[in-house]
């Protein structure tokens, strides 16, 4: 088998404070395949973005402690020069953010914020890199490219935004695309829309996708795999059908608990009771087991990592299968008597 | 674009005549006594006085003598535009004075600006880029030095080390450029750094507070994951935004600074606007007083108007406002 696009092997990010260290990321590994596209979900604070700045190396000098292995086509960028990364960044990998709003600059044209990112790696003119800006504009549907491209972000509407900040990062047809949240900013029917041009233009570059969000749902629509992550640690991974229809974490159930369905017979609005633990010298054991309603004495033990459980699905709970089953159609909706809040 | 300018400009013209208004009152009807005598100088004779009733309108109504000191400036007078008469102590018009004093003065604070923003905003972008930094907290400590050292203090000791002690420069006065560009500049350069190192230090750390505030906003983030070099996300897309708000503080200093470098040009010996009104104070010479106010307000206003224009040029979002 070919090495994946990119793989992260054991990746911790801490961040030394005045405070304690935190512990962002703990230990994470994971894997992206050419034309793929995996979804991250997880609470906020779960290291979704940390992990793909550490991957950027835009985690800022010298404030996070980063171990592990993140590697592109096989070659660790952890260890990768910071000359060396500037050309990968942009290039190689492709990086939008949540608010495209404050993600592009305010007092640029959109056209010229792209055609900055082909100059800052090709050795092209100012008309060349503009006819580019315009070509990638239209590439992600954006109508009347050209005039658009003149106009400053303040003009244009979320959508719009946010399709320029796709254009920017897939103009110089980079093999990774990392959209960390692109749709959180934005209403529903242009969350679909922006979606739907990041498979489209997944499909038609045969670009590897990492698509992070807050929503199950959303991800599980477009990507083909899924990686739950909570308080730093992957929980659950696995073909987003199944992780979908067949959940084993009792934070993943949580996870969709908590979304309305329209489905008569689950029609219930459940949150996760309690919030996440401090990353600062979390306790022994699972992480989420101060929140966990099926806790019990094994839970406190050691880090539980993911165990595959067959069919590419894999979790990282203590739970006996029989007892998952068990549990899930009986499901406990509060926090065990006795657990942490 | 155009319709902001044109709306700023209108405005602007609106605040010069209400400051046309308000000078008129402080200086023609609020103080108690005869106009003609605060006019008129020190002692004046029964003659001047008659003179000063005359130039000045002074038996009309307040109205028409305001009509007549708004027409004077508008349209200028005898001794050119803006009419702002004569001095009766001196006996010297105004106007031509006023040009030629502004002229130097505007030298002092336009060098001096250069000046201030060619230290401040280099000092002011390496303390941010570094933070803490050995080279942030020495230059936190000389600015707050020169922050605090009294300008006369700081005009004399330059004067004493460069001019007495060195030799390297010349002493005090002034030389127009137009006389001997070399000789100007050696004049003025001890001037403009009076001037400047308490701006520059001022200005540092505003653009550092400014370029560290930018350095955090996600636009930053994008330009490092576009792959620009570090140097182009600081100078291209940091200072940028981190220097448009300074401008307007730019204009209101230098505006307030025309008619406010009363020590340095005393201690430099050059005969600006600040010698000029200091003067005037002195000889209770009323008309000088006037004029100075009368065109630093105006100069302000001005000023302000050019940082808008300049600030709807470089921030597309005031323009749509
Ligand atoms: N520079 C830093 N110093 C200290 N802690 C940090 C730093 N950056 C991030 N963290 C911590 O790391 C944890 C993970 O943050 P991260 O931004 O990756 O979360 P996320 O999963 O992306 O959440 P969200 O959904 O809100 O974007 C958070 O608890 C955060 O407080
Ligand atoms: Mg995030």
């Amino acid at each position: 088998m070919s090495v994946p696009l990119l793989e992260i092997r054991g990746l911790s990010v801490h961040f030394p404070t005045p405070d304690g260290v935190v512990r962002a990321v703990d230990g994470l590994s994971l894997a992206v395949e050419r034309g793929e596209t995996l979804g991250i979900v997880g609470e906020s604070g779960s290291g979704k973005s940390v992990t793909f700045l550490a991957a950027m190396q835009l985690l800022g000098k010298g404030r996070a402690q980063v171990q592990g292995e993140i590697l592109l086509d096989g070659v660790d960028l952890l260890t990768t020069r910071p000359a060396e990364m500037r050309r990968i960044r942009g290039a190689r990998i492709g990086m939008i953010f949540q608010d495209p709003m404050s993600a592009l600059h305010p007092l640029f044209r959109v056209g010229d914020q792209i055609a900055e990112t082909v100059r800052a790696h090709e050795d092209i003119g100012r008309r060349e890199a503009a006819h580019r800006a315009v070509d990638a504009l239209r590439q992600v549907g954006l109508a009347n490219a050209d005039e658009r491209a003149h106009q400053y972000p303040h003009e244009l509407s979320g959508g719009m935004r946010q399709r320029v900040m796709i254009a920017m990062a897939l103009v110089l047809e980079p093999e990774l695309l990392i959209a960390d949240e692109p749709t959180t900013a934005l209403d529903t029917t242009v969350e679909a829309q922006i979606l739907e041009i990041i498979t489209e233009m997944k499909v038609r570059l045969g670009i590897g996708v990492v698509l992070v969000s807050h929503s199950l749902a959303t991800v599980a629509d477009v990507a083909e795999t899924v990686l739950v992550m909570y308080a730093g640690r992957a929980v659950e991974r696995g073909p987003s059908i199944r992780v979908f229809a067949d959940p084993q974490h009792p934070y993943t159930w949580g996870l969709l608990d908590s979304l309305p369905t329209v489905d008569a017979r689950r029609e219930r609005l459940v949150p996760i009771a309690g919030s996440p633990p401090s990353l600062i010298d979390p306790p022994p054991g699972c992480r989420f087991a101060g929140r966990c309603p099926y806790r019990f004495d094994a839970c406190d033990g050691d880090l539980p990592d993911l165990i595959e459980r067959g069919g590419d699905h894999a979790d990282a709970c203590l739970l006996g299968t029989a007892d998952r089953r068990v549990v899930r159609r009986h499901p406990a909706h509060t926090t065990a008597p006795g657990a942490p809040a | 674009m155009s319709r902001y300018i044109l709306r700023r400009l209108l405005w602007t013209i609106a605040v010069v005549l209400l400051v046309t208004l308000v000078t008129f009152v402080i200086f023609y009807v609020l103080p108690s006594g005869d106009p003609a005598l605060r006019f008129a100088g020190k002692q004046p004779t029964p003659q001047v006085l008659a003179q000063v009733r005359r130039d000045l309108g002074l038996n009309h109504n307040v109205v028409i003598q305001y009509l007549l000191y708004l027409k004077r400036l508008v349209l200028g007078d005898s001794h050119g535009w803006p009419g702002l008469g004569f001095s009766y102590s001196t006996g010297a018009a105004i106007t031509p004075q006023l040009w030629q004093r502004a002229q130097i003065t505007l030298q002092l604070v336009l060098g001096g600006a250069v000046l201030w923003m060619l230290i401040g905003i280099p000092i002011g972008v390496i303390s941010a880029m570094k933070p803490r930094s050995l080279f942030d907290r020495a230059s936190l400590v000389t600015g707050l030095v020169f922050i605090s050292t009294p300008v006369f203090w700081l005009g004399l000791m330059l004067l004493w080390l460069f001019w007495s002690t060195l030799g390297w420069l010349p002493g005090t006065g002034f030389v127009a450029f137009t006389n001997n560009p070399v000789q100007w500049a050696q004049h003025m350069i001890m001037p403009w750094f009076t001037l400047a190192l308490l701006f520059a230090a001022i200005y540092a750390r505003i653009i550092r507070a400014n370029m560290l505030d930018t350095l955090g906003e996600d636009y930053i983030r994008t330009a490092r994951a576009k792959g620009l070099r570090e140097r182009r996300v600081i100078t291209h897309h940091a200072l940028r935004a981190s220097i448009v708000p300074v401008i307007t503080l730019l204009a209101i200093d230098i505006g307030t600074l025309i008619g406010g470098t009363v020590i340095i040009e005393s201690i430099f010996n050059l005969q600006g606007l600040g010698n000029w009104v200091l003067e005037g104070a002195l000889n209770q010479d009323l008309p000088v007083t006037l004029a100075v106010t009368l065109i630093v307000t105006i100069a302000v206003s001005m000023l302000s108007l050019l940082a808008d224009i300049a600030y709807a040029y470089l921030d597309p979002r005031v323009r749509f406002k």
